[in-house]
């Protein structure tokens, strides 16, 4: 109240040379700072109370609903398939513009995917991300303009470069953890947008490369309309592949070794665990979902230059992955849908963006630490282990 | 008989700081040992350097696995000792807090494992028979240990003793032939501690696992070792039976001072 007083209340009239009292406003400030630190004061007592709870032992009798709606086969099976046909139908219910902007929620989707592989089970740090993006977006790019290679020729040659830089940031990295790790990766993210933007020669520089085309049908030419319907199955297609890759990988050895590794290096080590191996597997499989990520990229905005790929991309998709919930693949898909959906349907807004994103990311932060969606994977993990064992 | 674990000469300086010196230790097959010695006097050093976190300065650390040769194992990696046969707990508890009981249990088994990713995604036969032998192994662990009651809970959620026991079934899911225990009976009551005493004598005689241990409980140490080896100022100052230690000298001067009179 004190801080906005001089903002909120005083005016002064330059022209006049008064000084307007604006009283109304001091009662309206103070009204809505009472009313957000109520709600606030509440919020937290009922967060207070719930880890008293389950302190005393006592199990709440009801978990998180998310939870319960995972865990409810009535429920999940039908919301899977209302999700599955109305993913179907989409671009031929909506215009164009919606289908191309769940195009881009898609490919973000498919980025916090792997960065959660990177971030979420390996708990390492990686600020850098955007980097392998660029790698998969460029590869895609000047192999089709100097050689005029398709989309689906390149979808796995950029995986491979994103594996291979992912692998050359590796080495050098494997020794840091936690803070050091992060500076590392931001300086490669970093360097890799300098190159691109600097290397005439090679990536044109600031102006890019235009007129890449898209993915084609076999050997078939599509109309724009037909060839974003297109795109987004193929996006479809490759986010539910993903799901799958990634889902498989959680609960085997190598993903319990990328948990155990966030959990306690030393620790993880000392039980027979590869570090060096495990944490350059989760770097490698990490930047192959990026350069994937850069290829669709590339082939859907037929464009390509060194803005796309700032620090900020990278910012963004660790905040799909650490507001969804760091681990949790429902969580990163639900994170990505809000955070490149909101914005796109907020447009109105779009001054205030970035404070929204503080906002929502402290709100997360101080009242569901574990992100929106947080363990899921291990409700999961109680059933299996559970039957197996009856 | 052909010991299990020979160190020879082993020192260890952390720069001008020398923490271990010239000390030689041994386990025969099937011993229970223990080593003592006040606080600061180089024990966990001493495991340290042989598991692999320290490369030692000088000295051999020798291993012969049962039915295997005798290997020098200096400065090879953590992970490296864990898949030759040595296993080991923390003296600060170090599980995977936000991974079940079996998780914890089902990562001892990971050098014992050969999944790869491409086996994780395709599931074939190998990797469904492997991931089923590891979970009910797992869960046999943690029956013997007394812990088939917490399987699916988080490792953090459990009670401090019940912790103390994970880390020994985590260890032992790794398929050591020795064990070293940094301080199992750390923190625990005397009826926890009790229960303790029953489960390493246990595991020594029914897995067949030898036992290394550091231990501040002197009661527990009497009752279970075979040999007990003194260290100080990171030098051997005695070794021998509980009985022989109980009355040695340069012990009780190290534990309790000299006497004045004397």
């Amino acid at each position: 109240m004190f801080l906005t007083f001089p903002i909120m209340v005083i005016r002064v009239n330059p022209i006049e040379k008064i000084i307007e009292w604006r009283w109304n406003n001091l009662i309206l400030v103070g009204a809505g700072s009472f009313l957000i630190s109520m709600v606030w004061r509440y919020m937290i007592e009922r967060k207070d109370y719930g880890t008293r709870k389950a302190e005393a032992g006592e199990k709440s009798d009801q978990p998180p609903l998310i939870q319960r709606v995972m865990k409810d086969k009535r429920i999940y099976t039908p919301f899977l398939i209302i999700v599955a046909l109305f993913a179907c139908i989409f671009p031929f219910v909506f215009s164009m513009y919606q289908t191309n902007i769940l195009i881009t929620a898609l490919i973000y989707v498919m980025l916090g995917l792997g960065l959660n592989i990177v971030v979420g089970l390996a708990g390492l740090l990686d600020l850098g991300y955007v980097a392998f993006y660029a790698v998969g977006a460029y590869t895609y790019a000047l192999l089709n303009y100097h050689f005029g290679l398709t989309f689906w020729m390149v979808l796995p040659i950029g995986a491979g470069m994103g594996t291979l830089f992912g692998i050359l940031l590796g080495f050098p990295v494997l020794r840091l953890r936690g803070d050091y790790l992060a500076i590392v990766t931001l300086g490669f993210g970093e360097i890799i947008r300098l190159i691109l933007e600097n290397w005439n020669e090679f990536s044109f520089g600031p102006s890019g490369i235009a007129q890449i085309s898209r993915p084609s049908f076999l050997g078939m030419d599509m109309s724009v309309h037909g060839a974003i319907i297109y795109m987004y199955y193929i996006m479809i297609a490759l986010c539910l592949f993903t799901i799958f890759f990634v889902n498989r990988l959680q609960d085997s050895r190598i993903g319990r070794a990328w948990i155990a590794l966030r959990e306690d290096e030393t620790a993880c080590q000392a039980m027979g665990i590869d570090k060096a191996k495990t944490k350059l597997t989760a770097f490698a499989l990490g930047a192959t979902w990026a350069g994937m990520g850069g290829v669709l990229f590339a082939a859907k905005t037929t464009f390509v230059n060194p803005a796309s790929f700032t620090i900020w991309e990278s910012i963004i998709i660790l905040c799909i992955v650490v507001l969804g919930g760091m681990g949790s693949i429902v969580g990163v898909i639900v994170g990505a849908l809000i955070l490149i959906l909101l914005p796109e349907y907020l447009r109105a807004f779009s001054e205030y963006r970035m404070l929204a994103f503080g906002i929502l990311l402290v709100i997360t932060m101080v009242f569901r630490p574990g992100g929106i969606v947080s363990d899921v994977r291990r409700i999961y993990q109680f059933k299996g282990t559970a039957e197996t064992k009856s | 008989m052909e010991p299990i674990l020979k160190v020879q000469n082993l020192s260890m300086d952390f720069g001008g700081l020398r923490a271990l010196n010239d000390l030689d230790l041994d386990v025969i097959s099937g011993e229970i040992v223990a080593l003592i010695g006040p606080n600061g006097a180089g024990k966990t050093t001493f495991f340290n350097c042989i598991t692999g976190i320290y490369p030692p300065t000088e000295g051999d650390i020798l291993i012969t696995p049962p039915g295997k040769k005798t290997k020098r194992i200096n400065g090879i990696k953590p992970n490296k000792v864990t898949e030759r046969g040595l296993a080991r707990t923390f003296q600060n508890i170090r599980l995977f807090p936000n991974m079940t009981v079996l998780e914890n249990v089902m990562i001892g088994h990971h050098c014992r494992m050969r999944a790869g990713i491409l086996g994780a995604i395709l599931k074939d036969r190998s990797t469904i028979k492997e991931e089923e032998r590891v979970v009910e192994n797992s869960y046999q662990i943690l029956e013997k240990i007394g812990l088939s009651d917490f399987v699916n809970e988080f490792a953090k959620n459990l009670p401090y003793g019940a912790q103390r026991r994970l880390e020994i079934a985590r260890a032992m899911a790794t398929d050591p032939f020795l064990l070293l225990l940094d301080e199992p009976a750390a923190g625990m009551n005397p009826h926890e501690t009790e229960d303790l005493d029953k489960l390493i004598k246990q595991i020594r005689d029914k897995e067949g696992i030898s036992i290394l241990l550091i231990e501040h409980d002197m009661k527990l140490v009497m009752s279970l070792s075979d040999r007990i080896f003194v260290v100080d100022y990171g030098k051997k100052i005695a070794q021998g039976t509980p009985a022989e230690i109980k009355n040695n000298k340069a012990v009780i001067k190290a534990y309790l001072g000299e006497d004045i009179d004397a």
